[in-house]
């Protein structure tokens, strides 16, 4: 499977309309209210913002752990590991709007950086305390949860949503605080990170990135690495917007299957797909 | 166990799994948070 980066592009902005079908609420400041809210997103996508059509898997996630007797979302739950077994992380790489927008954001000329190491590891604390701890350990003591991760860290809420209701709300302009004012610094750093480190709330912070990414070793369609015909140039590395060697880690969790490594090997080496690309030559027929 | 295995294993408990949230109700709980705005995920909660 060899997608060009035009075709990628045309493929995340479908998934992001998608997600996100009613514009037109945009301007008037109304939620959808209609029963595709039931169906979780693939990607990260607030319910919240008035043109979303599906609902975010994360908050799914604290919504049903923070309400008294759940818990657990296993609706939510088992969705992501659907989604993971079947492909990974390539949800974050092609379906993610949250992703797409980063991706935009990396086209700012500025010097590109890597991201120290150790901080790859956040996402998963993210993930352990803000998406699970909390809402269940606030279920448990108080009877219900807050979705800890929407109100104190996600960004995508306060993109797509927050600043779209306060611009059409008057009454949550006057409302807004300190927990506002908290989110909206976030958003503007990774504004900022993403210019320099592309995808850095992906790298960094996502713990929808982190569920899909601890499924990438064993997903059913992957990356694979046919070592006869590669020549150690280094270009997948160059191309990776992940900062993944390929060739030392083929299925890494932190590879969004973006296939950008794919597309710069001369070789041919890398493939994306659930087969291995077969490469015996056809016998030729002889009489 | 191969891998394979492993595979269709959690692809079965991950249908099993939508199955039960869906059978307790999960889905009404999320409609009907993302059917009013939230409060905290616009940082007002």
């Amino acid at each position: 499977m060899l997608i060009s980066l035009a075709r990628r592009r045309l493929i995340q902005l479908m998934a992001t309309l998608l997600t996100n079908q009613q514009l037109m609420n945009l301007t008037s400041g109304r939620l959808y209210k209609g029963s595709a809210k039931e169906l979780c997103a693939p990607g990260l996508n607030c319910y919240s913002c008035p043109a979303a059509t599906l609902s975010c898997p994360l908050g799914a996630i604290q919504t049903v752990g923070g309400t008294a007797s759940y818990g657990f979302s296993f609706y939510a739950g088992g969705f992501l590991l659907l989604l993971g077994v079947l492909w990974g992380r390539l949800a974050c790489g092609f379906l993610c709007p949250f992703g797409l927008f980063q991706e935009l954001l990396a086209k700012v000329p500025l010097p590109r950086k890597k991201l120290y190491a150790p901080l790859l590891y956040l996402k998963y604390l993210m993930l352990l305390v803000f998406v699970l701890g909390l809402p269940l350990f606030f279920m448990l003591t108080e009877g219900i949860g807050p979705p800890a991760f929407c109100q104190y860290i996600c960004p995508a809420g306060t993109l797509e949503a927050a600043l779209p209701l306060l611009l059409t709300h008057p009454e949550y302009r006057e409302a807004a605080g300190g927990l506002f004012a908290l989110k909206a610094a976030i958003l503007a750093a990774l504004l900022i990170a993403c210019m320099s480190v592309p995808r850095f709330f992906c790298k960094a912070l996502c713990p929808l990135g982190a569920i899909y990414g601890l499924m990438n070793p064993l997903s059913i369609c992957r990356l694979h690495l046919d070592k006869s015909r590669c020549i150690s140039c280094g270009a997948c590395q160059r191309a990776c917007p992940m900062d993944i060697d390929p060739r030392k880690q083929t299925n890494s969790p932190e590879c969004i299957r973006c296939g950008a490594c794919q597309n710069a090997c001369p070789q041919q080496a890398l493939h994306l797909g659930i087969k291995k690309r077969d490469n015996k030559k056809t016998p030729e027929f002889t009489s | 166990m191969s891998l394979g295995k492993i595979r269709y294993l959690l692809l079965l408990l991950a249908i099993g799994s939508m199955a039960c949230g869906l059978g307790r109700g999960e889905a009404n709980i999320i409609l009907n948070k993302a059917a009013r705005v939230c409060m905290e995920c616009i940082g007002l909660g």
